[in-house]
C-alpha cells in the first residue's frame, strides 16, 4: 500500500498496463510534452515514448474513432478527453461506433478501447466545462461505465477496464484529482472488478447511493447524521454504472427500507431517476418511504460562484434528504 | 493604440485579479495578440458581427462594451456582459453585435457561418468576422464550415489567430501543413497572410478581405501570425516552450512596434503616448472598482433564462422553478411543485450564503482543460 493522489493512482494504472502490454497506448490532447491537462499522464511520454504517448490535435470524434479502429485489430488504446463536455464532439464514434460495433457485426469485431475523461463542476469553469454526463453515457448498450471517487479504485477500475473486452468510458472528477487515498501497489496487480459496488459504511437507518464525487459527500453526509441526529445511514458506491451492481442497493434497502440517491448530474433522466425505477420495480415492498433524489441543478452550469455553489449538491443537501426518507413512519408489518 | 493599451492594461489587471482569486476557473489572457485583435475587428462596420473564442476579453473591449462589464464577467457579478452565468471564456455583447466567445474549440466556426447565412438570408450588407487559433484548424467544423461558406457564397472572414500553440502543443505538432493560410483552399477559400504583431498589418490585409467578403459574397480566411506571451491560461507551466523563444516574440511586441511607428512619422510623442497609457491604467481601474462593487447574482436566480418563458407555457419545464420570473410580462411557469427536487434546490437556495461544501475534493487541483 502506498498514500498517493487520485491523479497518481490513475497514472500508476496506466505505467502497469503499459509495461505489461505493449499493446496498450495513449492517444489524447496535451497528455506528453504538457503532461497533461489534470497531469494524469505525467511521465509517460519520458517512460514510453511518442510511440506509445501519442499528443494529438484538437479533433475529439476522430482520436476517439481511430482509437476504435485501432482497438478493433488488436491494440488497446486508451484515448483520453480533456473534460467530459469535450466528449460531446466524440458522440458519434462513442455511441454510433464503439458502442455499437460488436453487435452491429453480429459479434464478430471487438472495441477494447477506454476512454477517459473528468467531469464536475466547482472549480467555475462555466457552462462548457463543468457537467457530470454519466447518464448519458449510461443509457448506451454496449459501453461500461466507471465512475471511480477513490484512488484505489480509479487505479483498480482503470486496469480492469484496459484489460476488458468492451468500449469502457472512464469517468473521472475533477476535483478528486488531488484527493490522496491508500492504493496497493506493485507487485500486486490491483485489479477492481467491474459490477461491484463498495459499501464504504454499513448502517442501519437510511441507504445513500453516491455517485463519482457525490459517494464522498454521501460519506460525509453519514458523520453528520450520526453525530447531528443519531442516525445511522449506509453509503454505497457502485464504482461503475454498467455493470451495475444493483444486489447490493437491494439488500441494503431490504435492510433500512429508505434510500436517497446522490448524484451531480441533471435530474431529468439522470443516473437516480434510473435507480429509483430500478428500486421501485424491484424492491417496492421494501420501501418505507418515497425514494430521495438529490441531484444537480437542472440547468447549465453557471461560472458565478454564488450560482454554481448552488447548481451542485452539498453534504447539507444529502443530509437533509436523508433526514426527509427518515421522516415517514416505517411500515407496520401486516398481521 | 488606445484600445490596444486598453486591452493590455486590461488583461495585466485580470491577471493580477485571478491570482487575488476575484476571478475564478480559466483565465485566457491575449497580451501579444493585441495587433491581429485590433487590426481586424476594427475593419469591421458596427453593423457586422464579430464571433470569437474562449480568448475574448479583446474582443469584447475592442467592439466597444464597457471595461467594467468585462471585468465584472470575470468577478462572476449580475453586471457582468454575460450576468456572470458565462465568466472569461463566454464574453457577450448583442448590442455590439459581438455575437459570443465561446468555450468549445470549434465550436465557434458553424455559428458564425449560420451568421453569415442569415445575413445573406436577409439581404443584409453584414459581414461576420469569426476568429480562431492555430488548433482549432485541426477540428472537424474547421473543414465542414470552409466547405459550406464556400458552397453558399458566404460573407464570412476567418481570422485564424495563429499564436503558434494550441494549448502546449505547438503549430509543427498539430499540423502536418502548417501554413494555415492556406488550410481552406481546398475548400474553396482563399487565404491570406498578415503580420499579426503589426497592427496595420493586419487591419490592411483583413479590411480588403472584409470588403472581399461584403462585395463578392464569399469566405477568405486571414491568418495572423502572433505570439500569446502568457501561458495557455492561468496555470501553464509552459514546458512546451523556451523562454528565449517568448523573450524572440517580445522583441517584436505589436504594441512597441506600433509606438515608434507613430512616433517616427510624428504622430505620436512620449508625452502623448503616456497620456493614452495613463488613460487605459485609468479606463481598468475604474473597471476593476465597478466590478467590485456590483453584486453577485443572487442564488434565487439560477434558474432564470434556462428557456425563454413565454404566455403559452404550460407543462413541466424543468425541475425547480425560477425565483423570480423577471418583471416583464413574462409568465412563470404554470406548473405546481415538482416534487421533492425543487424542495431540496429552495432550501440550498435559501441558505445559499452559507453555502459550506465539506464534500470531497477540496484544492482547486485543476491545470487546464
Ligand atoms: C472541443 C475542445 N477540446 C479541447 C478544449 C481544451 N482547449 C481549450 S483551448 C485549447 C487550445 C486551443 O488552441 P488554439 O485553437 O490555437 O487557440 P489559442 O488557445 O492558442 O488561442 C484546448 C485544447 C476545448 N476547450 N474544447
Ligand atoms: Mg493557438
Amino acid at each position: 500500500m502506498a498514500t498517493m493522489r487520485y491523479r497518481e493512482a490513475l497514472g500508476e494504472a496506466l505505467r502497469e498496463e503499459m509495461r505489461r502490454d505493449e499493446r496498450v497506448f495513449l492517444m489524447g490532447e496535451d497528455i506528453g510534452v504538457f503532461g497533461g491537462a489534470f497531469k494524469v499522464t505525467e511521465g509517460l511520454l519520458e517512460e514510453f515514448g511518442e510511440r506509445r504517448v501519442r499528443d494529438t490535435p484538437i479533433s475529439e470524434n476522430t482520436i476517439v474513432g481511430m482509437g476504435v479502429g485501432a482497438a478493433m485489430t488488436g491494440m488497446r488504446p486508451v484515448v483520453e478527453l480533456m473534460t467530459i463536455n469535450f466528449a460531446l464532439l466524440a458522440f458519434d464514434q462513442i455511441v454510433n461506433h464503439a458502442a455499437h460495433i460488436h453487435y452491429m457485426f453480429g459479434g464478430q469485431a471487438r472495441v477494447p478501447m477506454v476512454v477517459r475523461m473528468p467531469q464536475g463542476a466547482g472549480h467555475q469553469l462555466g457552462p462548457t466545462h463543468s457537467h457530470c454526463l454519466e447518464a448519458m453515457f449510461l443509457q448506451v448498450p454496449g459501453l461500461l461505465v466507471a465512475v471511480p471517487s477513490t484512488a484505489a479504485d480509479a487505479k483498480g477500475l482503470l486496469k480492469s477496464a484496459i484489460r476488458d473486452e468492451n468500449p469502457v468510458v472512464f469517468i473521472e472528477h475533477e476535483s478528486l484529482y488531488g484527493e490522496r487515498g491508500e492504493v496497493p501497489e506493485a507487485p500486486t496487480d490491483h485489479l477492481v472488478e467491474f459490477g461491484r459496488a463498495a459499501v464504504r459504511r454499513q448502517g442501519s437507518d437510511v441507504t445513500v447511493v453516491g455517485i463519482s464525487r457525490q459517494a464522498r459527500t454521501a460519506e460525509t453526509a453519514a458523520e453528520v447524521l450520526e453525530r447531528e441526529h443519531g442516525v445511522d445511514a449506509e453509503v454505497i458506491d457502485p464504482r461503475t454504472l454498467r455493470p451495475l451492481d444493483l444486489g447490493t442497493i437491494l439488500a441494503s434497502v431490504a435492510k433500512t427500507g429508505r434510500l436517497v440517491i446522490v448524484e451531480e448530474g441533471w435530474p431529468h433522466g439522470g443516473v437516480g431517476a434510473n435507480l429509483a425505477a430500478l428500486v421501485a420495480e424491484q424492491a417496492f415492498d421494501s420501501l418505507d418511504a418515497p425514494i430521495q433524489r438529490v441531484s444537480g441543478a437542472d440547468v447549465p452550469m453557471p461560472y458565478s460562484k454564488a450560482l454554481e455553489d448552488v447548481a451542485y449538491p452539498h453534504t447539507r443537501q444529502v443530509v437533509e434528504a436523508a433526514l426527509r426518507a427518515l421522516s415517514e413512519a416505517p411500515k407496520v408489518p401486516a398481521g | 493604440m488606445a484600445t490596444m493599451l486598453l486591452i493590455r492594461r486590461f488583461e495585466e489587471r485580470a491577471g493580477e485579479m485571478y491570482a487575488r482569486a476575484k476571478v475564478g476557473g480559466f483565465l485566457h489572457l491575449a497580451i501579444g495578440e493585441e495587433a491581429a485583435i485590433v487590426g481586424s475587428a476594427r475593419a469591421l462596420h458596427e453593423h457586422d458581427y464579430l464571433v470569437s473564442t474562449y480568448r475574448s476579453h479583446g474582443h469584447a473591449l475592442v467592439r466597444g462594451t464597457a471595461p467594467g462589464r468585462v471585468m465584472a464577467e470575470l468577478f462572476g457579478r449580475v453586471d457582468g456582459c454575460s450576468r456572470g452565468r458565462g465568466g472569461s471564456m463566454h464574453m457577450f455583447d448583442g448590442q455590439r453585435r459581438f455575437m459570443g466567445g465561446y468555450g468549445i474549440v470549434g465550436g465557434n466556426l458553424p455559428i458564425a457561418a449560420g451568421i453569415a447565412l442569415a445575413s445573406k438570408l436577409k439581404n443584409a450588407d453584414e459581414v461576420t468576422l469569426c476568429t480562431l487559433g492555430d488548433g482549432a484548424c485541426n477540428q472537424g467544423t474547421f473543414s465542414e464550415t470552409m466547405n459550406l461558406a464556400a458552397l453558399w457564397g458566404l460573407p464570412i472572414v476567418f481570422l485564424v489567430t495563429n499564436n503558434q500553440f494550441g494549448m502546449g502543443t505547438s503549430l509543427e505538432r498539430h499540423s502536418a501543413v502548417t501554413e494555415l493560410r492556406s488550410r481552406g483552399e481546398g475548400f474553396g477559400v482563399p487565404g491570406w497572410r498578415c503580420d499579426g504583431m503589426d497592427v496595420a498589418d493586419t487591419h490592411r490585409v483583413v479590411d480588403h478581405a472584409v470588403r472581399m467578403a461584403r462585395n463578392d459574397h464569399r469566405p477568405i480566411l486571414v491568418e495572423a501570425i502572433t505570439y500569446r506571451y502568457r501561458g495557455h491560461s492561468m496555470a501553464d507551466p509552459e514546458r512546451y516552450r523556451t523562454k528565449e523563444q517568448v523573450a524572440q516574440w517580445r522583441k517584436r511586441d505589436p504594441l512597441d512596434t506600433f509606438r515608434s511607428r507613430l512616433q517616427s512619422e510624428g504622430i505620436l510623442d512620449d508625452d502623448r503616448y503616456e497620456a493614452l497609457d495613463d488613460a487605459a491604467r485609468l479606463q481598468v481601474e475604474e473597471a476593476v472598482q465597478f466590478a467590485d462593487e456590483s453584486p453577485f447574482p443572487a442564488p434565487g436566480s439560477l434558474y432564470e433564462d434556462v428557456y425563454v418563458l413565454g404566455d403559452q407555457v404550460s407543462g413541466q419545464y424543468s425541475f425547480g422553478t425560477p425565483q423570480s420570473p423577471g418583471d416583464g410580462d413574462e409568465q412563470p411557469p404554470t406548473e405546481a411543485s415538482a416534487g421533492e427536487i425543487p424542495q431540496q434546490i429552495t432550501a440550498a437556495l435559501q441558505e445559499a450564503d452559507d453555502a459550506s461544501w465539506q464534500g470531497a475534493g477540496g484544492e482547486p487541483e485543476q491545470v487546464e482543460a
